[in-house]
């Protein structure tokens, strides 16, 4: 049984590593969303632990105790068909167990679906990250600026990033702030997120898209009000508006660094509108015909 | 198409198997022709309608498909081993994660449990073969002309490269140019049929063909996976039916299903593939817990622990396989409600599967256990499994999802859940069967050496990759950089594969040593069996049964070796048999050369092979076949043949 | 072979009464296509693009005639089925040509359909909706222009065999396979064109 010792070590091993350090990305959250994530996982690995131990223990038993060698020469075993209490428990138990961790999955699937505790009365700041071959835009609509392959954000300020994306599905992932959400071609879908702290956090896209799709990263750098407003600021004087045309050489680009402009590409081409709801705002652009079935 | 685009070049790894793929066919038929052994080809085996010869094709073509899937994944640890490797370059690495789910899944796991299934099946419920026989050898046809189409892609046009799960709008013609994803939608179309045909098959034959006296509850636990399965693929595969049907009108004619723009939905296709996706798995699943059942059951000797909880929970397991799909893309956009529905749905599924694995744990109780190596996979199982149970519940809880999602993590855990369930499965199965198949046992001293490889390096490498998901990596990234401090994990991991696939080198080794060295004096029951298959010789005579068995209990060879309870009371008449059929290999032949030519857009050319395919059909449809009769002497000779000489 | 002259001719050997029940399986499995592809057209159902909408190309004429042409051939297949089962070979064959011939009206009629939307560029390549549709409507005329071939070759051997188990056997599973082909055009006939139309 050298196989199972060692699966056992390596997973106590593993498991009080992730518990305790602070190495592991996943495990290290920065911002209230991640943070629910990652005491959610922590929360199962200790429930699951548990049942491991259980189903080990009770497996080391039955082989050490009534394998053949163990057990005298003549030894018949007997024909037992089943325990009814035996079987009630090992059902109920695990029932209550789901039911357990279908709470908690409930309770935090919520939280981490919508806009992140403490800040449910703030403005969220909005920012479209859409995605074009292996790059990412963003667009901060409110302050008519956009960023290629870096995205800035205030501290302590609920962010809401609207996905999108020109081409094949990809997934918007910064773990250290929240989990992943796909961004596609034909509708929005909302990422919620807030930083407690200031600093550098990676991001990268993890839905595979192709070719250059292990590339496909940025940073996501959390600073304070001050230091964000005035960065906006900054671009919005120094650097080039976004032209159409330039936006279309972006699109086309494979693999590009980082680029800032001083307009976004959201009031030349919208995100798109899930094709079959009226949209809320401009009618003509939508393909849908909701009305037809009356 | 130009020529040089027809094959595919400029990869000294391509050409070296192509050379490769050459020598062995050319060396397969002078071997025939020197030997002269065509019409035994022939005769024996590509027209045989015989389940059990179906199953050892099923599981020849598995193992041929195991190497190139290991081959794949060998690869891909490769490139993975250390930071920015530059072993295969990024479209390249693409092509092998995509064939290496696609074939592992559909055409390793796949025809392993299907070519269980057909050898073991009729033995264990006392039949003399399925219900269709001729459908039988149309399946497992169907089955191999969508394996070989699917891997003439590496050397002919292009392999698929959007992963095994070919999403939308990665997989159309617009971002995947080459026929690849053309192969993927016509290749796995044709296996699928024959999965669907298959599925029928059993069902029949288990429902209407078991032996007098096997009422449902006194089937074996294999025949009741097997059953079980065979309605999950019959509702099941109907789905990839209709998404591969979909993908193919989009890329070779059009349509607009999953496209970006004219009201095409590109999260449609994730819908309807894991519709078929997440029962699938328990497709590949249930039919290795039957195996574990029987097997522990057996070197246990012991009765199965409750063995109505143990059906039902298949049931159970069964109909939840169809509720969850969606937890294959919680990060899709739905709603958190939606995403906690489905948690709730996937999450029970923890609860029938539970109670299995403490079944099979009081299957040992106060049992007189010994360890062969196919209990030794049986028993691996469960502490393994166990951990990909437990990972697949954390994975199931949506909001801890979000971080598990696309990540390493999940790569390790369905292979936790695949390689100790159905791998571990199918291995134990094959130790199990072998001698009641071939007469004579594969080697257990290089059967234990190759399962503790197997099962220690199975750990080395998988475990790293959980830790790694949890530490950023995402999958199907075909190079890191050395900040990211993913190397030493990834090292670890791919020394681990190397170990592992040594492992499974050996069980190859096995065959071939005990084909040579293994002595052939083995008699019915050589594991001290309790079911249908062990009464009778080994080998297996053609036609399985002299007489036909009749069975009071779930267990009714260990009933006549305990209480003396008869199994066979008739005397031995006439055996009604099914006549070999040509015509299951050529419409596998015509099937491959229209899937061919529609890859290609041939139309001309697919046009007339589907319509010979239809001409095939409608012969068949007017051939007078009743079979044939093996008279009283030949099945007593060949029983004495067998029985005498072995016992 | 064991021959239980109880039963019609059709279950009277074991060979038989598998065939037929594997058929009844494979309609559970053809009731799992047609749902996906059901679902499929639901999904798409306002996913018209730049194309027509189903109310703009839907014409309730064809629709009808298509309806009544295919329920009567259900009718008429049923009265052979009875033929059979009295042993009236002329009836019986009378009625499987006139089922035929209705399956073939409602094969031409819905070809003409599709010409007509085609004419009116509602092109399989137009829109997911079209897509949809035409492949939901595809899929059950490729399966009634199968129904033809199968039924020519059954009507072949009942013209040179008779009534055989083996004859009778592969005729009652062919109607089978066909009143499924109408129930299933009952579940388009309602859920497509009618509410479509309204």
């Amino acid at each position: 049984m050298k196989k199972f010792w060692l699966s056992l070590t390596v997973s106590l091993m593993a498991l009080a590593g992730l518990s305790g350090c602070n190495a592991i990305t996943v495990l290290n959250p920065k911002g209230p969303q991640a943070e629910i994530q990652s005491d959610t996982i922590i929360f199962s690995m200790y429930v699951m632990a548990g049942i491991l131990l259980i189903v080990y223990v009770l497996f080391i038993y039955m082989i050490v105790k009534y394998r053949a060698k163990n057990q005298p020469i003549n030894y018949e075993p007997p024909y037992i068909k089943g325990n009814k209490w035996l079987e009630i428990i090992w059902t109920a138990i695990p029932i209550m167990i789901v039911i357990v961790l279908s709470v908690v999955t409930v309770k935090t699937t919520f939280q981490v679906e919508s806009t992140p505790a403490g800040h449910e009365n703030d403005e969220p700041l909005v920012i479209y990250a859409a995605s074009s071959n292996w790059k990412w835009h963003f667009s901060y609509p409110e302050q008519g600026i956009e960023t290629v392959n870096y995205v800035n954000i205030p501290t302590d300020r609920a962010v809401e990033f609207k996905l999108y994306s020109y081409g094949p599905i990809t997934s918007f992932w910064i773990p250290q702030l929240a989990g992943q959400k796909y961004a596609m071609s034909d509708m929005v879908t909302t990422l919620h997120l807030a930083a407690n702290e200031e600093g550098d956090y990676f991001g990268r896209n993890a839905n595979f898209s192709g070719e250059g799709f292990a590339q496909m990263e940025f940073i996501c750098e959390a600073m304070s009000e001050d230091d964000f407003n005035e960065w906006v600021n900054e671009v919005q004087t120094t650097a080039d508006p976004l032209t159409e045309d330039e936006f279309d050489q972006l699109l086309d680009t494979e693999y590009m660094g980082i680029a800032t402009y001083s307009s976004t590409h959201l009031d030349f081409r919208p995100a798109p509108v899930w094709p079959f709801h009226q949209p809320e705002e401009d009618g003509d652009s939508n393909t849908g015909t909701d009305g037809h079935n009356h | 198409m130009k020529w040089d685009e027809f094959f595919v070049t400029g990869d000294p790894l391509i050409y070296g198997a192509m050379v490769s793929i050459v020598v062995v066919s050319l060396a397969i038929l002078i071997t025939l022709a020197v030997t002269k052994r065509f019409g035994w080809l022939w005769n024996e085996w590509l027209t045989t309608v015989d389940h059990k010869r179906i199953g050892i094709m099923y599981i020849l073509a598995a193992l041929l498909m195991l190497f190139r899937g290991g081959v794949d994944a060998l690869m891909m640890r490769l490139q993975l081993a250390t930071p920015d490797m530059t072993f295969l370059a990024s479209q390249h690495y693409n092509e092998v994660f995509s064939t290496h789910g696609t074939i592992m899944i559909l055409f390793m796991a796949m025809p392993f449990v299907l070519g269980m299934m057909n050898i073991v099946v009729p033995l264990q419920i006392g039949a003399r073969d399925v219900a269709f026989p001729v459908l039988n050898a149309i399946s497992f046809w169907l089955f191999f002309a969508g394996a070989m189409l699917f891997n003439l892609s590496f050397i002919i046009g292009g392999s698929p490269d959007a992963g095994w799960s070919a999403y939308f709008p990665l997989a159309s013609n617009e971002f995947s140019a080459s026929v690849g994803h053309n192969y993927y939608s016509i290749a796995l179309q044709l296996s699928g049929l024959g999965t669907l045909m298959t599925g029928i098959n059993f069902i029949v034959t288990i429902i209407k063909m078991r032996a007098p006296g096997m009422k449902l509850w006194k089937m074996p636990m294999f025949t009741w996976a097997t059953l079980i399965t065979c309605i999950i693929i019959l509702f099941a595969f109907p789905a990839f039916t209709v998404a591969l049907a979909q993908m193919m009108f989009d890329r070779l004619f059009g349509t607009q299903f999953f496209s970006m723009s004219n009201g095409g939905m590109d999260m449609l296709w994730a819908n309807n593939f894991w519709i078929w996706g997440h029962p699938e798995v328990y497709i590949v699943i249930l039919p290795a817990f039957g195996i574990f059942s029987d097997v522990i059951s057996t070197f246990a000797r012991r009765n199965i622990y409750g063995y109505k909880s143990m059906v039902f929970s298949m049931f159970a397991i069964s109909i939840l396989s169809f509720l969850v799909w969606a937890h294959h893309f919680y990060t899709m956009g739905h709603s958190a409600a939606v995403n906690n529905v489905f948690s709730i749905a996937t999450m029970a599924i923890a609860v029938p599967t539970g109670i299995k694995i403490f079944n099979w744990l009081f299957t040992l109780y106060k049992g007189k256990i010994v360890f062969p190596t196919a209990m030794l996979y049986s028993l691996a199982f469960i502490p393994i499994f166990t951990i990909g149970g437990v990972t697949g519940v954390m994975l199931a809880m949506a909001s801890a999802d979000y971080q598990y999602h696309n990540t390493m993590f999940l790569v390790a855990h369905f292979h936790y859940v695949l390689i100790p369930g159905t791998v571990f499965g199918m291995l134990a199965g094959v130790y199990y069967w072998f001698p009641k198949i071939f007469g004579f046992r594969l080697n257990e001293k290089i059967g234990k050496i190759s399962f503790w490889l197997i099962a220690i390096f199975f750990n080395v490498t998988f475990l790293p990759l959980f830790y790694l998901g949890l530490d950023g990596m995402a999958r199907r990234m075909y190079t890191y950089s050395e900040a990211t401090g993913y190397g030493p994990l990834n090292l670890v991991s791919s020394i681990g594969a190397i170990f592992l696939a040594t492992g499974f080198a050996l069980i190859f080794y096995n065959v071939i040593y005990s084909m040579l060295k293994s002595p052939r004096d083995l008699h019915a029951d050589p594991w001290d069996g309790r079911t249908l298959e062990w009464s009778i010789p080994s080998p297996a005579p053609f036609y399985n049964f002299a007489v036909t068995p009749t069975v009071q209990s779930e267990e009714p060879l260990w009933d006549y070796k305990k209480k003396g309870i008869p199994i066979y009371r008739d005397k031995i008449k006439p055996i009604h048999m099914p006549s070999n059929s040509g015509k299951p290999v050529i419409m596998g032949v015509l099937f491959f050369l229209w899937g061919f030519c529609m890859v290609f857009s041939w139309w001309i050319p697919s046009i007339i092979f589907g319509a010979a395919v239809f001409i095939v059909m409608a012969t068949r449809s007017f051939e007078r076949d009743d079979g044939y009769h093996v008279p009283v002497d030949e099945v007593i000779a060949t029983e004495n043949m067998l029985r005498g000489e072995n016992q | 072979m064991k021959v239980d002259t109880s039963l019609p001719l059709e279950y009277s050997t074991e060979e038989n009464r598998l065939k037929i029940f594997g058929f009844w399986l494979f309609l559970g499995a053809e009731i799992a296509l047609f749902s996906m592809l059901f679902g499929t057209y639901f999904t798409l159902l306002n996913g018209t693009g730049n194309g027509p909408t189903a109310q703009e190309i839907f014409e309730l004429k064809p629709v009808i005639v298509e309806t009544l042409v295919l329920l009567t051939s259900s009718f008429t297949c049923g009265l052979a089925v009875h033929s059979m089962r009295l042993n009236f070979k002329k009836p019986m064959m009378t009625f499987f040509i006139i089922t035929m011939c209705l399956g073939l009206v409602f094969l031409g009629v819905e070809i003409l359909e599709f010409v007509t939307y085609i004419g009116e560029g509602a092109t399989m390549q137009t829109s997911g909706f079209l897509s949809s549709l035409f492949m939901l409507l595809g899929t059950h005329g490729a399966h009634v222009t199968f129904g033809l071939f199968w039924g020519l070759c059954i009507l072949i051997q009942v013209v040179r065999e008779g009534f055989t188990a083996r004859t009778a056997n592969k005729f009652f599973i062919y109607s089978l396979y066909w009143h499924f082909l109408d129930v299933v055009w009952i579940f388009i006939f309602s859920f497509v064109y009618l509410k479509g139309m309204i």
